[in-house]
């Protein structure tokens, strides 16, 4: 086939999925703003979004805590290195790693289970049959997930900050032989309000791209089982590349000055 | 024709290149039951979705009791859904509530009914299709295929519906079971007074429930008349898919969905 022709189909294809995802963020940002609401379903999908993926959350915050403490000890010429290591690692965690990884940690968790809950609903035609019984899919199954994502990644980051700091905190005080009070004295003193606080807008962000990622392949996935397969893939891949490029610009546009 | 419930004039519907509706005309006159015949894959299903607003047609009109529901605001068209009830293909039931709480969905969720008095009624509904209340406390994968039918068919009409659509209701029923749901259809739409439209390619639920019936083929109504008619058609295609004969003007590659 004509190269050209290739080209050109792709870009169609991809604008014509970026339209499509448009008017279904659309869709269902108004429908968060009109009633009636399901309060109920809200904190039914909080608690497994949220309190779920409390373990996974903890654990990876409490590891990548430990090996960058390592990892600045070993980088820096071990001189002055006590005061350093707990500044960067409370930075590092608060500002980055803890809302990327806690991201992408609960993207793989819950962008999957989302779009497989609503692909199977979906070609079973139970989202056609909630039009029937007078209720509107989007706001009976999008807006609770988005609400309860945009809600809880935060909680869930501000968890994996305190884990993460501990982490270091533990790899510091035994394997690197610091002080105890003096790694505390270092972490308190140098993190500001403002490091944590971006870290949770970003959590934020990071949780309405899982939640919406999750709806739309589901709510699209067509074929059966295969189909629904597929649609879980998509979703946890495009959350994926979403938190990572949406990090980058929260992080130029949070921290330019 | 002043008296016709639903109409559909010159309706198109394709999905990319593939023509799925070709301007279908059908006419379902009040308090009547209309069976649409016709192969897997003819867009049978699609043109009740198109009635119900799951899918928007391309092109021509529908009209709900003398109005064009294609040209109404979501708020008009969700008022006129409250007048129809839908038994899926697959019954589509929600399989993360309980029995009872899928007859009483619309009810809840639709109609802002209390809990208590919308069990109260999916009991009674559940009591017309001969399921016993105990039912009602059960999950969707907990039950047989007729079951799960006789479930669809309580959900159906449990906020007494003016209009009813069933999408093969019979389909993956074993004979004796398929003639009980026909049996409980007819019974049901005549308490409502409901008007019908039905799916099917089972030729003895036409014989059961069908007023009228009309047959679908190549996205077209191409034949339509009283039950009764319908072994003396003169129509060639009717003949060979009322008596299942491999032969005839229909090629078995629009039979392959
Ligand atoms: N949402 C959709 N997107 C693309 N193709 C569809 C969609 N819905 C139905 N189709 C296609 O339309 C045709 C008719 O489908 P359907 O109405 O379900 O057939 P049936 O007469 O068996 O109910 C099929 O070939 C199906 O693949
Ligand atoms: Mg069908």
């Amino acid at each position: 086939m004509n190269f050209l022709a290739i080209i050109g189909r792709v870009v169609l294809a991809l604008l014509a999925e970026i339209g499509r995802l448009s008017l279904f963020i659309w869709q269902s940002v108004s429908h968060i703003f009109r009633p009636p609401f399901f309060w109920r379903l809200v904190a039914q999908q909080m608690m497994r979004i949220g309190y779920f993926s409390l373990p996974v959350v903890a654990l990876t915050a409490f590891f990548t805590g430990g090996a960058l403490a390592l990892q600045i000890y070993y980088g820096g010429n071990e001189f002055n290195s006590e005061s350093i290591v707990a500044t960067i690692v409370a930075l590092g965690i608060t500002r980055e790693l803890g809302p990327v990884l806690g991201g992408l940690m609960v993207a793989g968790r819950v962008s999957a289970a989302i779009a497989a809950e609503l692909g199977t609903m979906r070609v079973t035609e139970q989202i056609d049959a909630l039009t029937t019984l007078s209720t509107n899919p989007y706001k009976y199954l999008v807006v609770p997930r988005v609400v309860a994502a945009v809600l809880t990644l935060p909680l869930l980051v501000f968890v994996a900050d305190i884990i993460g700091i501990m982490g270091g905190f533990v790899v510091g005080t035994t394997t690197l032989d610091f002080n105890a009070g003096v790694y505390i004295k270092n972490t308190v003193d140098f993190l500001k309000f403002d490091d944590v606080m971006s870290g949770l807008i970003k959590a934020g962000v990071f949780g309405f791209i899982i939640a919406i990622m999750g709806c739309f392949h589901g709510f699209h996935s067509k074929g059966g089982a295969q189909g629904v397969g597929r649609a879980t893939t998509n979703a946890v891949v495009s959350a994926s590349i979403l938190i990572l490029a949406a990090n980058y610009v929260m992080t130029s546009l949070l921290f330019a000055n | 024709m002043s008296d016709a419930k639903i109409e559909l004039r010159n309706v198109h519907k394709r999905f990319g290149s593939k023509v799925v509706l070709d301007g279908i005309n059908l006419t379902v006159p009040k308090g009547q039951s209309l069976v649409v015949i016709g192969g897997s894959g003819t867009g049978k299903s699609v043109m009740i979705k198109c009635v119900l607003g799951i899918i928007r047609p391309d092109r021509g009109e529908i009209f709900v009791d003398g109005k064009n529901v294609l040209k109404m605001d979501s708020g008009q068209r969700e008022a006129v859904l409250r007048k129809f009830g839908m038994l899926f293909q697959g019954a589509a039931l929600f399989d993360s509530l309980a029995v009872w709480e899928n007859v009483a969905f619309g009810l809840i969720q639709g109609r802002r009914m209390k809990r208590k008095a919308a069990k109260d009624i999916a009991i009674e509904k559940l009591a017309k299709v001969g399921l016993g209340p105990e039912v009602g406390e059960l999950y969707p994968a907990e039950l047989s295929g007729g079951m799960q039918k006789r479930v669809g068919l309580a959900r159906a009409i449990a906020a007494d519906p003016e209009i009813i659509f069933f999408d093969e209701p019979t389909t993956g029923l074993d004979p004796i079971t398929a003639d009980v749901i026909n049996e409980l259809i007819v019974d049901r739409v005549k308490d409502l007074g409901a008007t019908t439209l039905s799916i099917t390619h089972d030729m003895s639920s036409v014989r059961k429930i069908a007023d009228r019936v009309a047959m679908i083929y190549k996205g077209k109504i191409i034949w339509e008349g009283p039950r009764d008619r319908i072994d003396d058609s003169g129509n060639d295609y009717v003949d060979q898919f009322i008596h299942g004969r491999a032969e005839g003007p229909i090629g078995m590659d629009v039979l392959k969905p």
